[in-house]
């Protein structure tokens, strides 16, 4: 392994964990949103959270590029405002695979979120409890296990995104290429070696991911 | 305390639940059939459903008020509600439980000391386990203890004992008046079970379909339904106050009266001394023209006050020193030739005669 290489791989791993804390705040709050309070507007919110998942990679990643370009709605006010470069540089990167791994966190933590028991949280109540207090001791806790596979998920898929990242961030070596992209290079440029240790990287990284999921939840399972 | 209930309306899938009442016992039962309405009640008073309209007011401390926009927070009512699931939190352990809904002033602030109620329902044992670990009626007792501790002025319970065997009944029964007596505390107590009401309630509020039925005190209730449903809820037709007087090879005499009656007295907490003594009208026989020996401990002589039809069966009220419904056919009392004013003789089988224990 190479230097580079090396970069590429931490890179990668950096990023897709990032992506996978960014997305925890909005990701839980509209999962609890969505799994314990009736609004208008609910089932368009849980469509636009999911579109990326059915959405092609590469359709998402175009979308993207023009809210985030510095001609874009968001991308023009971060530039002009904030000084700020989101498309082309590791922060399109972190854009790409968070919009991407979103509808997985979302999901999972929706699904634990209403396998809690709300009589719980009535009960909390009846004892002083307020809505913070009701979070953060009853529905966190016993959402976690839920909430942490959907991290799990969310991590994995960042790991392989490639579709939308290289719409936003293209493949620059060194500042926005990730193992996806690195891969797909090298077999395009013939250098299968390179290509080959980058895969093994990955099948290690995503065998780490999936075995640790598994791990957890099986010791979690073992508590009553 | 009293519980002011006041142009309660409730929406409930099929019916409304809709009732105003007023409510001065130290426990009040809620009785009736299940989907009356009595959860909903519960939840209702504890803040965790939203009436169309209501007025309640709990003591001098208005709880809701739609009329006027008054909504008071579940977590502020300071209601303590143990509902039929208990609903004990299972990540926690017992103790973590029974802290959970203590205020931030710690022990002082507590109208009841963690010790006192530890001690009182003997969780003692259990403090260190998982909740998931206790049995039936160790988990009622930490769901009774966890409620408690948070120092309500309100006691909500639905239906505490149906999830526990007889024999535990008879322990948990005993806290709960203690629980009264020792702490002042009101309580609500929700129950399809009319012998468990009569037992620990000094008031009953009868709920049918969402609407109240009778209140009143729990004597009054059962031996004077206001109506046909109520009467069909309880089914008793005789329900007498009495003294044991002997309890001997699980066989009590009791006094109601002058009358003394020999029953079945198994599975009476030890010491009752004062009971209801609640008999069946089916479960009489009458006979006419002189007593005869019969299996029956119980010969009552006695005098007919008047014969009424109900149904297919005829009501015969007697005089046996006490009032006592008698229900037979149409034909039985055609053969008999029963008028008001005939001397006969009631027999009732020892087992047939159901002794309750009373709230003194």
């Amino acid at each position: 392994m190479t230097a580079a290489e090396w970069q590429i791989v931490w890179f990668t791993a950096w990023v897709a964990a990032l992506s996978s804390l960014a997305i925890l705040p909005a990701g839980l709050a509209a999962a609890w949103l969505l799994a314990r309070r009736d609004w208008p507007g609910k089932s368009v919110l849980e469509t636009l959270i999911s579109l990326p998942l059915v959405l092609p990679p590469v359709a998402t990643g175009l979308i993207l590029l023009q809210l985030f370009g510095r001609r874009g709605a968001i991308g023009g006010f971060l530039h002009d405002r904030l000084d700020l470069d989101v498309v082309f540089t590791w922060r399109g990167v972190l854009l790409a695979l968070s919009v991407m791994s979103m509808p997985l966190l979302v999901r999972s933590a929706r699904v634990a979120f209403e396998e809690v028991d709300p009589r719980l949280e009535q009960i909390a109540r009846t004892l002083g409890a307020g809505n913070l207090r009701v979070f953060y001791t009853i529905t966190l806790p016993l959402a976690a296990r839920g909430i942490i596979g959907g991290m799990i998920l969310a991590f994995a898929r960042a790991l392989g995104e490639f579709g939308a990242t290289i719409m936003v961030a293209g493949n620059i070596p060194g500042r926005t290429s990730t193992l996806s992209l690195a891969i797909y290079q090298n077999v395009q440029l013939g250098d299968d070696a390179h290509a080959f240790r980058l895969l093994g990287v990955s099948v290690a990284l995503a065998f780490i991911a999936v075995w640790g999921s598994e791990l957890l939840l099986r010791t979690s399972r073992q508590k009553p | 305390m009293s519980l002011l209930l006041r142009h309660v309306r409730l929406a409930l899938g099929t019916f409304n639940l809709e009732l105003d009442a007023e409510l001065h016992g130290r426990i009040t039962a809620v009785l009736g059939p299940s989907g009356a309405g009595k959860t909903s009640l519960m939840e209702l008073v504890a803040g965790l459903r939203r009436p169309q309209s209501a007025f309640i007011q709990l003591g001098d401390r208005v709880l809701t008020d739609t009329a006027r926009g008054v909504d008071l927070a579940t977590r502020h009512r300071g209601i303590g509600y143990v509902p039929q699931d208990l609903a004990l939190f299972p990540q926690l352990s017992v103790r973590q439980n029974l802290r959970y809904g203590r205020r931030a002033g710690g022990e002082a602030d507590s109208l009841f000391g963690f010790e006192r109620i530890v001690e009182l329902l003997e969780i003692q044992p259990l403090l260190h386990r998982g909740v998931t670990e206790l049995s039936g009626g160790e988990k009622q007792r930490v769901a009774l203890a966890r409620a408690l501790l948070a120092s309500p002025r309100l006691l909500l319970l639905d239906e505490p004992l149906s999830s526990l065997d007889a024999k535990l009944r008879a322990r948990i029964l005993p806290c709960l008046a203690r629980i009264r007596d020792e702490f002042q505390l009101p309580i609500l107590y929700v129950t399809h079970d009319r012998f468990e009401a009569l037992s620990i309630a000094d008031e009953m509020v009868v709920l049918i379909d969402g609407r109240v039925a009778q209140t009143g005190t729990a004597q009054e209730v059962f031996s004077r339904p206001a109506n046909l449903d109520v009467a069909g809820l309880f089914t008793v037709e005789t329900v007498q106050t009495g003294r044991i007087v002997n309890l001997a090879d699980d066989l009590a005499t009791v006094a109601v009266g002058s009358t003394l009656l020999t029953a079945v007295g198994r599975n009476l907490p030890a010491n009752t001394r004062e009971v209801y003594v609640c008999i069946r009208a089916e479960d009489v026989i009458l006979l006419k023209g002189g007593d005869s020996p019969s299996s029956a401990r119980n010969h009552l002589a006695a005098t007919v006050k008047s014969v009424s039809r109900e149904g297919p069966f005829v009501r015969v009220d007697v005089d046996c020193g006490f009032p006592l419904t008698v229900l037979l056919t149409r034909r039985a009392r055609e053969e008999m030739a029963i008028e008001p004013g005939d001397r006969v003789v009631a027999l009732v089988k020892a087992p047939q005669i159901h002794l309750i224990p009373r709230p003194a």
